[in-house]
């Protein structure tokens, strides 16, 4: 008994060299959207295509959608641009939220880059952005038909990231 | 991962540039009061350890103008945290509140302010009349110099 | 040329290092005075390597020799010299150099101070610190050599952070690193103890000057660090409780625990297993800082290079030296015998509880570091803990630490009455109490329960330990005789706990009458904060050496009397694109003003209007000055006559009979 009470520093060294251990396996800097799981925040945002209309949640519902988050002036979403391109093309529907942008910028940029969003929402002081919870573009949400969301990828959509956590998700969804 | 070198040494911190945004709009003093504690309480996300008070990002400006806003509309304090973590979770909230999940981190530190009392007390409490060992040459000699000192 | 001397000479001191762990250890199980007496030897000639090897590294910084990979990427030749020297620690790589150099150097230091300690003591301590010196040569050989070429040689580097370049990472780091490695000596002094099995009043009487000079420079480099924060930050914050800033309080709160412990070992004899413990968990705490900053685990504002593999190193490195610290602890610990009995009123009945209350506060500080890694290791959720938390349990532990350091002086050893001992304090007490309520009152016009509390704690602890000196000299004749008759320990433990009622008193008032205030202001427009008025009178452009610097000129007023012209800055330092702010602050005892700037509101036109940060601080000098109290109080009783003594006495004993 004497002799236990003497272990009980080893111990505590232990336990910490697991926690560590574990821990490095670990990004201290993913945080979960608490949103996932529930409904798309509301919101009202001009569209660049058409000038004049708005975009509602509602419009989203249906079908299962991407919503991404972007901008002109961001460089991660040039990176994740030609897989949403390629993505476009096989027909998964993506609504572009632009993110603290202005329309003229956002136009030649889609011009330039090409445009595989289905609609273009103009967020221009972020409100949306902060609704959402988004901390920085690119962030992309995966809607569910009825408009919950399903999946939030903080940062460029990777190839990895839309086989192994988004495609499954619109499959199912379907 | 090494090309993610960002600065270096103990004491470092990144970003030594803050925007700030003196906010329109007055609120009394009292509300003033609790938007600094309450600024000083959330974490900025995109930053690496720091306050939204104490940031220059751009989402920490966002932030610090909604919690202005709420506070000049009359939220209480409550509200705007709940406001903050159904948007961005519990993380933000540099003083987690006391849940199950964090009983451990509130009470803890008592708990063992107790054990380590009721330790000591036990060892005050038990007089042991251990047999001093001898004492050794180098020992002895030490003890004079010790009394010595001894005012 | 000179790299691949540096580099050499670390694989010869590692080479050393081995001989230095090996040879005496194995000396002592063979009870061979000649292999043990190797590791003096052994510990010079690798503190000469590592002096040499950290020179070629200063050199190829001073040549700006941008084929070595580190000067490359930490240093410039548009760069002052003075940086470009203290460059050498500026990042990862260099800053290992600098731990081994420190880690050497108290090797030394010991090796020379300690020849007359018996020689199986000295030659284990020595192989411990060796041992300790291998893995971190190891580390630095293996993961992070900084002199690893570059290639192709870059034509410039890419300069040092510009948030080094202040005169507070000159001596900051090197001030840091003292402490942090120092206690590897009290580790070394513990292996010794337990190997050995001597624990008695002669080992607590070698150990406690060498930890007390570890702590000295801990407090000195923790009390830079948050001077230099606040300077070069422009936050107005002084102590964040980020986790390398934890890192480095938590070896100080339990390193202060162990000065305590040691004492009562040193003079009683008592708490030796304790004190042991202590001896081991406040350097295990510097490393696993060390694992902290560089692994990467937890995110910091203090953000250094991280790299997973380093992360597994470090805790492989942490395993084996802690491990096998607490491990021959549990083994021979409980075989240390008890000499005597501990009472409740009594001297080390009080320091238990000072005991008590640093380490559980060392622990609180660790478990909230920790905590949001636990959580998601455990897959709980995201959590953070931060300055509201740590603040809030930070003055419910130590306030009744604050209140026993007040009897201090007053209550004896071994047995004490203590209703008799309270007594003499009575009308303290009262003093406290009346002036710590007053106080906020009669300097600030206003009452905070928080600065009262604060302040009745800080007056407790100043009148005490003053009467703790009064009361020594007035039992002499007269006051020469009596201050002459104080030993220099008593004087250095009074000026320490004179500077944590100083640093308290700062706290308090500094924390809860500090006024913040954004501002947007053009030129010839002014805020006021109180009665200070702050008139903004525009920026000027200055160019620096690697600098360009919007300076902006703020006159600062009091009841309409101009007292100084505040000249805050922001830097845009173009090697790096980083955008740097220099606060400026006016200060005296009772108050700091200081202003920081923002940014031009239009973006483009930086002589329309700014947005400012002001701020007012009442006392906040004294949390710095408490600091630098205590790092006297530090050096006065390190530097007691007693433990120089106490080695000319273990002198005449004869090696053999020790180690018998």
């Amino acid at each position: 008994m004497r002799y236990v009470r003497y272990t009980v520093p080893v111990v505590i060294l232990l336990l910490l060299i697991f926690l560590f251990y574990r821990g490095l396996a670990l990004d201290p800097r993913e945080v979960p959207s608490p949103l996932v799981g529930k409904a798309a925040p509301a919101f009202e945002l001009p569209l660049l295509e058409p000038e004049g209309q708005s975009l509602t949640p509602k419009a989203l519902g249906g079908r299962p959608v991407l919503v991404n988050f972007f901008a002109s002036w961001c460089a991660g979403c040039q990176v994740e641009h030609p897989l949403l391109m390629e993505l476009s093309k096989q027909g998964v529907e993506i609504i572009g939220m632009d993110y603290k942008d202005e329309p003229a910028d956002v136009r030649r940029w889609l011009q330039r880059h090409g445009n595989p969003y289905r609609q273009v929402a103009i967020d221009r002081v972020g409100q949306a952005g902060l609704d959402w919870g988004v901390y920085g573009v690119p962030e992309t949400y995966v809607l569910g038909p009825d408009g919950t969301i399903l999946f939030k990828q903080i940062g460029p959509v990777t190839p990895q990231a839309w086989e192994r956590d988004i495609r499954p998700l619109l499959v199912g969804a379907r | 991962m090494r090309t993610l070198i960002l600065a270096a040494l103990l004491f470092v911190f990144a970003g030594g540039a803050f925007a700030l945004t003196p906010q329109e709009g007055a609120l009394d003093p009292e509300q003033e009061a609790r938007y600094r504690t309450l600024i000083h309480e959330l974490r900025c996300l995109v930053c690496q350890n720091q306050t939204i008070a104490d940031s220059n990002a751009d989402l920490a400006a966002d932030l610090r103008r909604e919690v202005h806003t709420h506070i000049a509309a009359g939220a209480t304090d409550d509200e705007v945290r709940r406001y903050v973590t159904d948007r961005y979770g519990e993380f933000v909230l540099y003083k987690p509140p006391m849940t199950a999940r964090t009983a451990v981190l509130w009470i803890g530190p008592f708990l063992l302010v107790a054990l380590g009392v009721l330790i000591a007390l036990r060892m005050l409490r038990r007089p042991r009349a251990v047999a001093t060992p001898a004492p050794t040459a180098d020992t002895e000699r030490l003890r004079r110099l010790l009394d010595e000192e001894e005012r | 040329m000179i790299p691949e001397l540096g580099h050499f000479a670390l694989w010869l001191a590692l080479a050393v290092g081995l001989v230095q762990a090996i040879v005496p250890t194995v000396g002592y199980a063979r009870r061979n005075l000649r292999w043990m007496s190797i590791a003096g030897a052994a510990s010079q000639v690798q503190f000469l390597l590592v002096v040499v090897s950290y020179l070629c590294l200063s050199e190829a910084f001073r040549q700006n020799d941008f084929s070595v990979a580190y000067v490359a990427a930490n240093s410039h030749s548009a760069l002052p010299l003075i940086y470009r020297l203290s460059a050498v620690w500026g990042a990862h790589e260099g800053s290992l150099l600098l731990w081994l150099l420190m880690l050497s150097g108290w090797a030394f230091a010991v090796s020379i101070f300690n020849r007359r300690l018996p020689a199986d003591i000295s030659s284990l301590v020595l192989a411990a610190l060796g041992a300790v010196s291998v893995g971190f040569l190891l580390f630095m050989l293996l993961t992070s050599n900084p002199f690893d070429r570059a290639f192709p040689i870059p034509l410039e580097g890419r300069d040092l952070n510009p948030l080094l370049q202040d005169p507070g990472l000159i001596i900051h780091p090197p001030m840091l690193y003292m402490g942090y490695v120092g206690f590897s000596v009290a580790f070394a002094f513990a292996i010794a103890a337990l190997v050995t099995g001597r624990m008695d009043s002669a080992w607590a009487r070698w150990a406690r000057p060498w930890t007390t000079t570890a702590w000295l420079f801990l407090t000195m480099g923790i009390t830079l660090g948050s001077w230099w924060a606040y300077n070069e930050l422009g936050w107005g914050g002084w102590w964040f409780w980020d986790p390398v800033e934890n890192a480095s309080f938590m070896p100080w709160l339990v390193g202060t625990a162990l000065i305590h412990s040691l004492a009562v070992t040193e003079k009683r004899g008592l708490l030796q297993s304790w004190t042991l413990l202590l001896s081991i968990v406040a350097f295990s705490l510097s490393l696993l800082g060390t694992f902290l900053v560089r692994s990467g685990v937890l995110v910091s504002v203090h953000a250094f290079a991280t790299d997973p593999a380093r992360g597994v190193f470090i805790l492989a490195f942490l395993g084996v030296v802690v491990g096998g610290g607490l491990l021959l602890y549990a083994i021979r610990a409980p075989k240390l015998v008890r000499q005597g009995e501990m009472q409740l009123a009594s001297r080390e009945g009080l320091l238990l509880f000072n005991n008590v209350f640093l380490v559980v506060t060392a622990a609180m500080v660790l478990f909230g570091t920790l905590f949001p890694l636990l959580m998601d290791a455990l897959d709980l959720g995201k959590y953070s803990v931060g300055p509201p938390y740590f603040n809030r349990m930070f003055f419910l532990l130590m306030a009744p630490l604050a209140v026993l350091v007040g009897f201090a002086g007053v209550v004896s050893w071994k047995r004490a009455n203590l209703v008799e001992s309270f007594k003499p304090l009575r009308l303290l007490a009262l003093v406290a109490v009346v002036l710590g309520i007053a106080l906020p009152f009669v300097t600030q016009g206003q009452g905070s329960v928080a600065a009262s509390a604060g302040a009745v704690l800080a007056v407790w602890v100043l009148v005490t330990s003053v009467q703790e000196v009064w009361r020594r000299v007035r039992a002499k004749p007269s006051l020469a005789a009596g201050l002459r008759s104080v030993p220099r320990g008593a004087w250095g433990m009074t000026l320490a706990h004179i500077g944590l009622g100083v640093w308290t008193m700062g706290v308090a008032f500094a924390s809860t009458f500090n006024v913040e205030k954004d501002v947007r202001l053009g030129s010839g427009q002014s805020a006021d904060i109180g009665r200070y008025e702050f008139r903004f009178d525009g920026v000027t452009h200055v160019e620096g050496p690697n600098f360009k610097s919007d300076t902006g000129h703020v006159v600062v007023s009091y009841r309409g009397r101009e007292i100084a012209t505040l000249n805050p800055e922001k830097r845009l330092y173009p090697s790096q694109g980083s955008v740097m702010t220099e606060a400026a602050v006016d200060h005296n005892p009772l108050r700091d003003l200081y202003v920081a700037m923002g940014e031009p509101i239009d973006k483009n036109d930086a002589n329309g209007d700014w947005a400012l940060r002001l701020y007012y601080k009442p006392m906040m000098r004294l949390v710095w000055f408490g600091g630098v109290l205590m790092f006297f109080g530090g050096i006065l009783a390190a530097t007691d006559r007693r433990y120089r003594l106490a080695q000319r006495a273990s002198a005449s004993i004869p090696d053999g009979a020790a180690a018998a």
